[in-house]
């Protein structure tokens, strides 16, 4: 184990090309995961930032907003559900908004929400024709104090502040009261014919288990389906499709990086037969130059890793905010250094049956 | 050590060792009814052409290579049904070896290529070092016990080989042809070390040489022809 750390200490050069190409795919690894958080992120903080415990849609809707209705009898029902301390209507309404003095690209695509639960960092609902707007709409040139016109009926809505983090679908959001929701909608789609008391989803917070809760509300009621925020984050179209095509990206790049090690590790497994063979000869046990090798694959990586997240950090903070939805989260450079760190295990083990059938016998023997 | 023991183990007993290596379908036969004892402390040189089974012999002596057939006793202990895995441990323990091209570990400095053996075995950290320090004192490369085998010359290098197969205290070290690669005049000063070590220490040796003038360092040599021992001659 001394050895093999010495090496790396005396010889670095040997491990340059290595450690330089597992900082690559490191980065690559942290790049692509921060991307899938970012892009997962815009389309799903405005749920994220729900203070509930339970997003209840009506059954018929196959919990997409777009169709869900929820009117005040089913909203009593379900207030009247044991166990349900707080209820508060939500509605959300996609449309293009037209923000003056922008130029001629003057369109923003708005998702415009009407609330009366605030979610975590908006301010309670404002009055009616105001709204708080997502700050990734100011690069849209969405500015406070402005009357921005949404959909093709020109609906005005007064900015009155901004709010982070709180996109949903791609879409910078307008946080504003229930009445001001409706009233966009039914301008702007006069076929939907919405009813004063009606609303898309009921933010729920409930006593005790969120799951539990959940199914007596759909049992009791047989007419909602009752999802935990994180339930209702995936539903969100899009979203599973994005997370699956990232991991699949993901695991393929961490296959990458377990070739990369297990070639780079044969090859000097090959290099080192002859001092393996005398290393043998002179008592070694295979377990421990096996060892002394796995510890180097550990080490490059680890210093891969630690290059690459600090690069990648670099990254997050030089990209401007709104350009690349690139979002790199602690959680996120763990995962790819375990991942690299499996890929390392795996990779080097591919080098120990070499290992085990390197033969003492050929240090001694004047041939070769 | 003790004096007083009276049955004191021979460093070495060889009865009827054979052994034939397969190479494809053909057999090579490169040891025969080898019969040899090295008593402790003894020096041992073996002569013999190229071929003749020096290194073979050298190599099951040491747990190296098992004997296809023959017992093989090193220092009271049987090794002849040893597993691969208790021949690790027992090279590890109980022999040492100084091969004929220098082997040492290349970016570990003179004092680490001894340790190196207290690493593979039970550590016993500081005492290790102080007989490393103590074996390269001996040698006459104290004042290069940090150089890198690369700053090192030949002679010192072979040096540093000899002393790594002194570090685990072997009942037995194995010399295979350790003069070879130097010239007449290294060649003696190194003889000179390895005679004086293991006469310091006790240590049984056999030398495989191809010079017969490195016999006199020696305190019998045996000659062997065609993987036959043939008689001995005392000095
Ligand atoms: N690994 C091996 N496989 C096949 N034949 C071998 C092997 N090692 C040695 N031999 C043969 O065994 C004989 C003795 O070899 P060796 O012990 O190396 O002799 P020496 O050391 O006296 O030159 C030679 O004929 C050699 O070719
Ligand atoms: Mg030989």
């Amino acid at each position: 184990m001394k050895i093999a750390l010495r090496e790396l200490v005396r010889r670095p050069s040997r491990f340059i090309a290595a450690t330089g190409i597992l900082t690559l795919i490191s980065l690559l690894l942290m790049f692509l995961g921060g991307l899938a958080d970012g892009l997962i992120a815009q389309s799903t903080n405005a749920i994220e930032a729900q203070r509930g415990d339970l997003l209840v849609f009506s059954t018929a809707s196959r919990n997409s907003f777009v169709r869900s209705r929820i009117d005040s009898s089913l909203r009593e029902a379900i207030t009247s559900v044991p166990g349900v301390t707080e209820v508060g209507g939500l509605g959300v309404a996609q449309l293009g908004a037209r923000v003056p003095g922008n130029g001629p690209r003057d369109l923003a695509d708005v998702a415009l929400f009407g609330y009366e639960i605030a979610p975590r960092g908006v301010p309670s609902s404002p009055p009616d024709g105001q709204a708080y707007a997502d700050s990734s709409l100011k690069a849209d040139g969405v500015r406070k104090g402005q009357t921005i016109l949404l959909g093709p009926a020109r609906t005005p809505v007064e900015i009155i502040g901004f709010v982070s983090e709180t996109n949903y679908s791609g879409q910078g959001s307008l946080w504003a009261s229930l009445t001001t929701w409706r009233t966009a909608l039914r301008a702007n789609r006069p076929q939907e014919q919405l009813g004063d008391d009606v609303v898309q989803a009921l933010v729920v917070n409930v006593d005790g288990a969120a799951h539990a809760a959940a199914q007596l509300i759909d049992t009791t009621t047989g007419a909602t389906s009752s999802l935990t925020v994180r339930e209702a984050i995936d539903e969100v179209g899009g979203v599973r499709a994005q997370r699956n095509t990232f991991n699949s990206i993901i695991g393929v790049t961490g296959f990458i990086a377990l070739v990369v090690i297990a070639l780079f590790f044969t090859l000097l497994t090959v290099e080192r037969t002859a001092l393996y063979g005398v290393l043998k000869a002179i008592g070694a046990r295979s377990r421990t130059l096996f060892a002394g090798l796995a510890l180097q694959a550990v080490v490059v990586t680890i210093i891969a890793s630690i290059i690459a997240g600090g690069l990648g950090l670099i990254l997050d903070a030089v990209i401007p905010a709104g350009s690349v939805p690139y979002q790199l989260s602690a959680s996120r450079i763990v995962t790819s250094v375990v991942l690299l760190l499996f890929a390392a295990i795996v990779g080097s083990s591919f080098s120990l049956r070499r290992v085990l059938k390197i033969d003492p016998a050929s240090a001694i023997g004047s041939t070769s | 050590m003790s004096t007083t023991n009276v049955a004191v183990d021979l460093a070495l007993r060889m009865e009827a060792v054979r052994k034939v290596y397969r190479v494809g379908d053909s057999e090579i036969v490169a040891l025969d009814h080898a019969d040899l004892t090295v008593a402790p402390g003894e020096i041992v040189a073996l002569v013999g052409p190229s071929g003749s089974g020096k290194t073979t012999l050298c190599s099951i002596a040491g747990g190296i290579l098992s004997a296809t057939s023959g017992r093989v006793v090193v220092g009271g202990t049987d090794i002849s049904d040893f597993s691969s895995k208790e021949l690790t441990a027992f090279r590890q323990s109980t022999v040492g070896f100084v091969f004929q091209s220098v082997n040492l570990v290349p970016f570990l400095t003179a004092r680490e290529n001894l340790l190196v053996v207290d690493e593979l075995g039970r550590r016993t950290g500081s005492a290790a070092r102080k007989r490393a320090d103590a074996i390269l004192g001996e040698l006459g490369i104290a004042d290069r016990a940090n150089n890198l085998p690369s700053q090192l010359s030949g002679g010192q290098r072979q040096r540093v080989a000899i002393g790594r197969a002194l570090m685990n205290e072997p009942r037995l070290v194995l010399f295979d042809e350790p003069t070879s690669a130097l010239d007449t005049k290294l060649g003696e000063q190194v003889m000179t070390v390895i005679r004086n070590e293991m006469k310091n220490r006790g240590i049984a040796a056999i030398v495989v040489t191809h010079d017969e003038r490195n016999t006199r360092y020696c305190d019998r040599t045996v000659h062997i022809v065609d993987g036959r021992l043939e008689g001995t001659s005392s000095h």
